[in-house]
């Protein structure tokens, strides 16, 4: 008899990523996914705004490790991230075809996605090179610039393309040293649960990446407007959350990316000008003594 | 001198319950404290503050430094009550009594060979002289854990009575490093001890030993107190110290002490926190409050 039955599937629980750790959100509070034919996906934690302060502690801790690593090991650890993705390919495939998209789709944005995490692990420690001058000033000084990672950044990824769009914000946020806390689309936020997954298999410090579940309109207002926060990047076209966000962010003078006209699934949604999106320039004057010492030909 | 007529016998100090206890303390971080209370509970805990710096490297700069942002804890806050009192090694008293001269805020000053106290009684004696020589308000002591633990309780109790002594108007605090005494048992009994000798404030730790002040440690002592209370009459203060960072667990601190010792004992005179972050959270738990903004530590002043 018991061979005939069907058995009872056990359904994953979709939990936030926060410092490290995959917790509930602290308000109890969920939504039930679903997709277009509305099918129960599956129940989605609705992140509240201590889940961000809490995340943004977290990715405040973990800034100084991580900004602190040797660049080569960054992009190590981004193409560890890469190996675990394709290892899991099959689950994020089979993700984003409950969540309406094809066969064919879904292969294209998983690989895609695998593609766009090398291609930044291969960035890490080449692009400061690429930005970086040395500049000619009229005194005695060895004056140069180099890029320095923003800080911890909070992120709204794309509610469209909800994996290739969440590892294209991710990757070069944290390819340049930054630490972030995301907030994945709301209405297909099963593949960033399990990219959380990945990356906390994949030697990344806890922290580095946070990743929440919830209300855009809920939460937009604490990404922009946290003091502890500096940069926010937003990737829909609606103006009036683009304004908030500016108005906001202007209390602590972040750092505002917004990524609306960004087609994800295109070539052009890689290159290291998304890393410099969250980079800050400083520029030193080194003493030097004698100025003729610069002089051509030496 | 002796400060009580009635000695008990130590040896049959109450035991205590050690699931009880870290259940009881448990229950008091479940209290939903909320709007205008929060706000009143953090400034509350931000008066009972012993702002404190104890380490090697301190300079007479960074005491006055200290100083100061006991006194002007955040400037774009009006009307913020100062922390209770600033706590220094003996030698940086005397500058600490001048800088906060006329403001209120009390000199602690550490003694008998603080944090280890393995040092002769008569160093001991003279470390304290010598702090309240130089203007200390409160000398905080450490027990000769190494002796207590030998079971040698008289000669803990007569150190115990010979600083106190020592200290003569200064209120005398006696830190029993409660993460050495291992059980709660013994906490209990070394918190007997010192009470009975005359101590004025007992005080978890030095802040040098992990664990540090836990809550179930300090509902221990405040049930201690609260007993010596209802035997003789006199009110013990109590400074749990170390590991106290966060605003939230300040709170679940208050709420311990209203709920075991009451009102009476809910101000700085028999309450403090003897901590040096905790400051800068409550400052910033209270920008939150007053803003609606989540606050970022580079705002405010390093300590």
């Amino acid at each position: 008899m018991a061979t005939t039955e069907k058995r009872l599937e056990i359904l994953k629980t979709y939990k936030i990523y926060i410092g490290g750790q995959f917790p509930r959100t602290e308000s109890g509070r969920y939504y039930v996914a679903t997709n277009n034919k509305n099918e129960k996906l599956a129940n989605v934690c609705l992140g509240s705004r201590k889940d961000f302060r809490d995340a943004v502690g977290a990715a405040r801790n973990a800034f100084g490790g991580w900004s602190g690593r040797a660049a080569f090991n960054r992009g190590q650890i981004l193409y560890r991230a890469a190996e675990m993705l394709e290892g899991r390919k099959a689950q994020f495939i089979d993700e984003l075809m409950k969540q309406d998209a094809t066969k064919l789709q879904a292969e294209k944005e998983v690989n895609l996605a695998i593609d766009r995490l090398i291609y930044y692990s291969g960035w890490c420690d080449k692009f400061q090179q690429l930005y970086s001058s040395v500049n000619p000033v009229a005194s005695p000084h060895f004056n140069f610039s180099v890029p320095e990672p923003t800080g911890v950044v909070a992120a709204i990824a794309p509610q469209n393309d909800s994996l290739l769009g969440l590892v294209s914000l991710i990757a070069p946020i944290i390819a340049g040293g930054n630490t972030c806390i995301v907030l994945a689309s709301n209405a297909k936020p099963l593949c960033a649960v399990t990219f959380a997954e990945v990356l906390n298999s994949s030697d990344l410090p806890g922290g580095v990446v946070n990743i929440l579940t919830g209300k855009v309109a809920e939460l937009a207002p604490y990404f922009a407007d946290h003091m502890d926060v500096n940069a926010t990047a937003y990737c829909e076209a609606d103006a009036a959350t683009q304004q908030m966000i500016k108005e906001r962010s202007a209390l602590n003078v972040k750092r505002i990316v917004l990524y609306d006209k960004v087609k994800w699934l295109a070539d052009e949604a890689q290159s290291p000008y998304f890393i410099m999106d969250f980079q800050e320039i400083k520029t030193t004057w080194h003493p030097i003594e004698n100025i003729g010492g610069a002089k051509a030909g030496y | 001198m002796i400060a009580t007529k009635f000695i008990p016998d130590f040896s049959v100090s109450p035991h205590v319950d050690q699931v009880g206890i870290e259940e009881r303390a448990s229950r008091f971080t479940k209290r939903s404290i909320k709007n205008e209370t929060k706000i009143n509970g953090l400034k509350l805990a931000l008066n009972m503050i012993d702002l404190t710096t104890l380490e090697g490297k301190d300079t007479d700069g960074k005491v006055k430094q200290l100083c100061y942002k006991a006194i002007h804890l955040h400037d774009s806050y009006p009307d913020l009550p100062t922390v209770a009192a600033i706590c220094v090694y003996p030698s940086m008293v005397k500058v600490a009594k001048k800088a906060l001269e006329g403001t209120g805020v009390k000199v602690a000053s550490v003694a008998t060979a603080f944090p280890s106290g393995q040092a002769p009684r008569d160093i001991k004696i003279r470390d304290t002289k010598f702090a309240v020589a130089q203007g200390a308000d409160e000398v905080d002591m450490v027990i000769s854990r190494g002796k207590f633990l030998e079971g040698e309780y008289n000669f803990v109790f007569d150190e115990i009575a010979a600083i106190k002594e020592a200290c003569g108007e200064a209120r005398l605090k006696v830190i029993l490093e409660t993460g050495e005494l291992v059980t709660y048992d013994k906490v209990r009994k070394a918190s007997d001890i010192a009470m009975y000798a005359g101590a004025d404030f007992i005080k978890t730790s030095t802040g040098k030993i992990s664990p540090a002040a836990t809550m179930p440690v300090t509902l221990v002592m405040l049930e201690a107190i609260r007993d010596f209370y209802y035997k003789t009459g006199k009110r013990i203060a109590m400074k749990p110290a170390g590991g106290i960072s966060k605003s939230k667990l300040a709170l679940h601190y208050l709420v311990m002490l209203n709920e075991v010792l009451g009102e009476e004992w809910m101000n700085n005179h028999w309450f403090r926190f003897g901590a040096s972050s905790l400051a800068n959270d409550i400052l910033m738990q209270l920008m939150k409050q007053k803003t609606g903004v989540y606050q970022s530590a580079n705002y405010f002043s390093i300590d």
